[in-house]
């Protein structure tokens, strides 16, 4: 009874955010990847001699360390090919009217400064390489809450800056980290004082628009003790035939009964690799919570990790994978639990469809001492026809006693009772194909703000009509 | 000629033939029973004439409207104007009723995302929702929940009958309505089903059992044993099935297990 739509590059997607504008750019370095290069990055940034050689460092071990071979394959990325490095516009703005014309209608076609009127408390758009707009509430600058590019962080705040950058995740820790650190430009910088609760969401949009580009954003979050912030983080780019990366780097530190919450809504178009070191550290009572909804890309290697680092701390993980044609979503989450009484949960949906391939991977790791630890995993999979696949890869490293260790895994396909009764009622096989899809990763949606739901399930509705590449 | 006219079925299930020709005209404004013991076809008659995937049309035509609804989608017959009440109504987690019942009642309009105008207003869907949950006697407190999902038996086909009320099919195929269901519940289903009689509604009860037909009474009762009709008539036949059974056609006949 299944059919399978026909999944193409569509018309919605290119609509909606594959469109491109012309380049009109300050600066654009050289295709390719070499110390020149990451000093140029250095030099036109105007940055201090040791974020120079910590690039150049970096660059050695990108060199050194061989491809990862245990997930999807990222062979045929050509890292000759690409832009490291691209500056669209000489100065940061505060207003949107003031961005050159072809950045500021670009956003508007995404729609970035409606929300940010409706719903945001603070925005920040990066466009290629650097971050070219941003804004925040007064009232939360009053209360001392940072959030800029983190660039102008490097400048403006230096001590905070260095006290934390790469403590997280360290050059050394994978390629791609490495490769990060080595070319980074843009990203967020946040951080919130002890004990101030920003209650409205902040958001950052990345936008990639030439082709061949490599946005390498690296995102830095503070959170003092007892505070609370919310940052969700949104991706598109245009469709072209050759092949983007997208390769982030996001340290996050949650110190004592702070919550951080992280949501990310990936929409690239199907042209790019995406491939994010994303961890954070909880402390004692704090709480870290990564949503993770990861629509586009043509590869995407992503486990949003937590280190419980102090008893009470606590972590999750609720990711949402959608895999079309062509597509492999290699998703999942790390739980490090470095000390005792600390909890996590690791919830993953993946839906695949039109020959589509979702992995989960996912690693639990409870160090000697970390007893009385607790962590549940669930894995849900949908298939939408029997062309598309799904794994499951789950890693547990148990060294401590008395804990609690759950998995439970699902694979199922659309019921043909569930298509059945749904169209018995007058609904179509697409729109009910897509009611059940939505009904699926209800547990995501739910927990995201309203607006952002809305979204979510207008463009699974793009996905399951075949329409977005 | 009658608006829903069945003209000699016959589907089968894995392969095996259950109906074996059986031919029925519902006009509206009637109410026909078809009633039969187990295994006689009763659900496999259902679920044909609303295209269920698992069940193949063997012969037969079932014309609607100048169109043989056999050779149509199911969603396309419900946009046509037939509906079924199912006998085991299917759980869809993650899809509100509220979702769902605006989303069927859209489609049976005839929106299809795109042409606003056809779309129902919040307020009138919320006026008309109000209406029939009365009759129903249900409260609102279901209308957050996911599709079916961890209603009672009761809750089940009272949410069947309200789809029904609102979606105001020509012809409803109401299966098995009162199996699972107490007396109270039959009685708001039977009320329910009761006030959207009319010259406008076509419905045909699918029962074994003849307790439904005391609170909705039919004007034609047919009987089904191995999948063709043996007998049809007027109400009488149910109370004569109230007092014999299906004995005179089946001996040994299995316990009912719903």
């Amino acid at each position: 009874m299944a059919t399978v739509p026909k999944v193409e590059v569509g018309d919605d997607y290119k609509e909606k955010y594959g469109f491109f504008v012309p380049e009109d750019y300050i600066f654009k370095a050289k295709r390719g990847l070499n110390p020149e290069i990451v000093k140029e990055i250095s030099w036109m940034k105007k940055e201090p001699e040791w974020m120079l050689k910590f690039r150049l460092r970096s660059l050695e071990i990108f060199r050194k360390k061989p491809m990862p071979k245990w997930g999807a394959d990222l062979s045929v990325i050509d890292f000759e090919n690409i832009f490291y490095y691209l500056k669209a516009s000489d100065k940061q703005s505060t207003t949107w009217e003031d961005l050159p014309p072809d950045i500021k209608k670009t956003y508007d076609r995404l729609g970035v400064p409606e929300a940010e009127r409706k719903f945001l408390a603070g925005v920040s758009a990066q466009y290629e390489s650097e971050v070219v707009y941003h804004s925040l509430h007064e009232e939360l600058s009053k209360k001392g809450v940072i959030f800029t590019d983190t660039d102008s962080a490097l400048r403006d705040h230096p001590e905070l800056f260095k006290e934390y950058f790469g403590t997280v995740i360290p050059p050394a820790d994978n390629k791609f980290s490495a490769l990060n650190s080595a070319v980074w430009s843009g990203g967020s910088f946040i951080y919130v004082p002890k004990g101030v609760r920003v209650e409205i969401p902040l958001q950052a949009y990345f936008r990639i628009n030439a082709e061949n580009m490599g946005q390498f954003e690296r995102t830095l979050i503070i959170c003092d003790e007892g505070s609370f912030v919310h940052y969700i983080e949104g991706c598109t780019a245009p469709i072209y035939t050759t092949d983007s990366l997208h390769s982030a780097v996001v340290e996050i530190i949650v110190k004592k009964n702070a919550r951080c919450r992280y949501t990310t809504i990936q929409n690239w178009s199907t042209n790019v690799f995406n491939l994010v070191t994303k961890r954070a550290m909880a402390y004692a009572d704090a709480t870290m919570e990564w949503v993770d909804g990861n629509l586009g890309s043509q590869i995407t290697m992503k486990y949003p990790s937590v280190y419980l680092m102090e008893p009470g701390a606590k972590g999750d993980v609720l990711s949402v994978a959608f895999a079309g044609k062509g597509q492999h979503q290699d998703a999942g989450g790390k739980m490090i639990h470095v000390a005792p009484n600390t909890t996590s949960t690791i919830t993953s949906k993946s839906i695949s469809k039109g020959g589509g391939r979702t992995s989960y991977r996912g690693h639990i790791k409870m160090y000697p001492g970390a007893n009385n630890c607790k962590s549940f995993v669930k894995c849900d999979a949908l298939l939408l026809d029997d062309a598309s696949r799904s794994d499951t890869y789950p890693y547990n490293d148990v060294d401590a006693e008395n804990v609690t260790l759950g998995h439970e895994a699902t694979v199922s396909k659309v019921s043909d009772e569930q298509l059945f009764y749904l169209m018995s009622r007058g609904i179509s096989r697409s729109e009910a194909e897509t009611m059940i899809v939505n009904g699926f990763i209800e547990p995501f949606t739910k927990e995201l703000p309203l607006e952002y739901a809305v979204e979510l399930n207008r463009l699974i509705q793009l996905e399951m009509e075949g329409s977005v590449g | 000629m009658a608006d829903f006219e069945i003209r000699d079925l016959k589907a089968s299930v894995e392969g095996r033939q259950i109906l074996k020709g059986v031919t029925l005209g519902i006009s509206k404004g009637e109410v026909h029973a078809v009633m039969g013991p187990n295994g006689s076809g009763k659900s496999t008659l259902s679920h044909t004439l609303m295209g269920h995937p698992g069940y193949t049309v063997d012969g037969g035509e079932a014309i609607f409207k100048g169109q043989n609804v056999l050779a149509l989608e199911p969603d396309e017959r419900a946009r046509l104007g037939l509906f079924l009440a199912f006998q085991y109504p299917v759980v869809v987690p993650g899809i509100s009723m509220t979702n769902f019942l605006r989303t069927a009642l859209n489609a049976k309009r005839g929106y299809d995302g795109k042409d606003k105008s056809k779309q129902i207003s919040p307020k009138e869907f919320r006026a008309l929702l109000k209406d029939e949950l009365d009759v129903l006697h249900m409260d609102d407190s279901f209308l957050p929940r996911y599709i079916n999902d961890g209603f009672s038996g009761g809750e089940k086909k009272r949410a069947e009958i309200l789809q029904m009320a609102m979606l105001k099919p020509e012809i409803a195929i109401l299966d098995e309505t009162d199996s699972g269901l107490d007396i109270d519940s039959i009685k708001f289903v039977a009320e329910a089903v009761n006030r959207m009689r009319g010259p406008e509604l076509g419905i045909l009860i699918i029962t074994h059992y003849t307790r439904i037909l005391e609170f909705i009474k039919p004007d034609f009762v047919h009987v089904l044993v191995d999948g063709k009709f043996v007998l049809s008539g007027g109400p009488e036949i149910a109370d004569r099935l109230e007092k014999t059974g299906y004995s005179e056609w089946v001996t040994d006949e299995p316990q009912e297990v719903a």
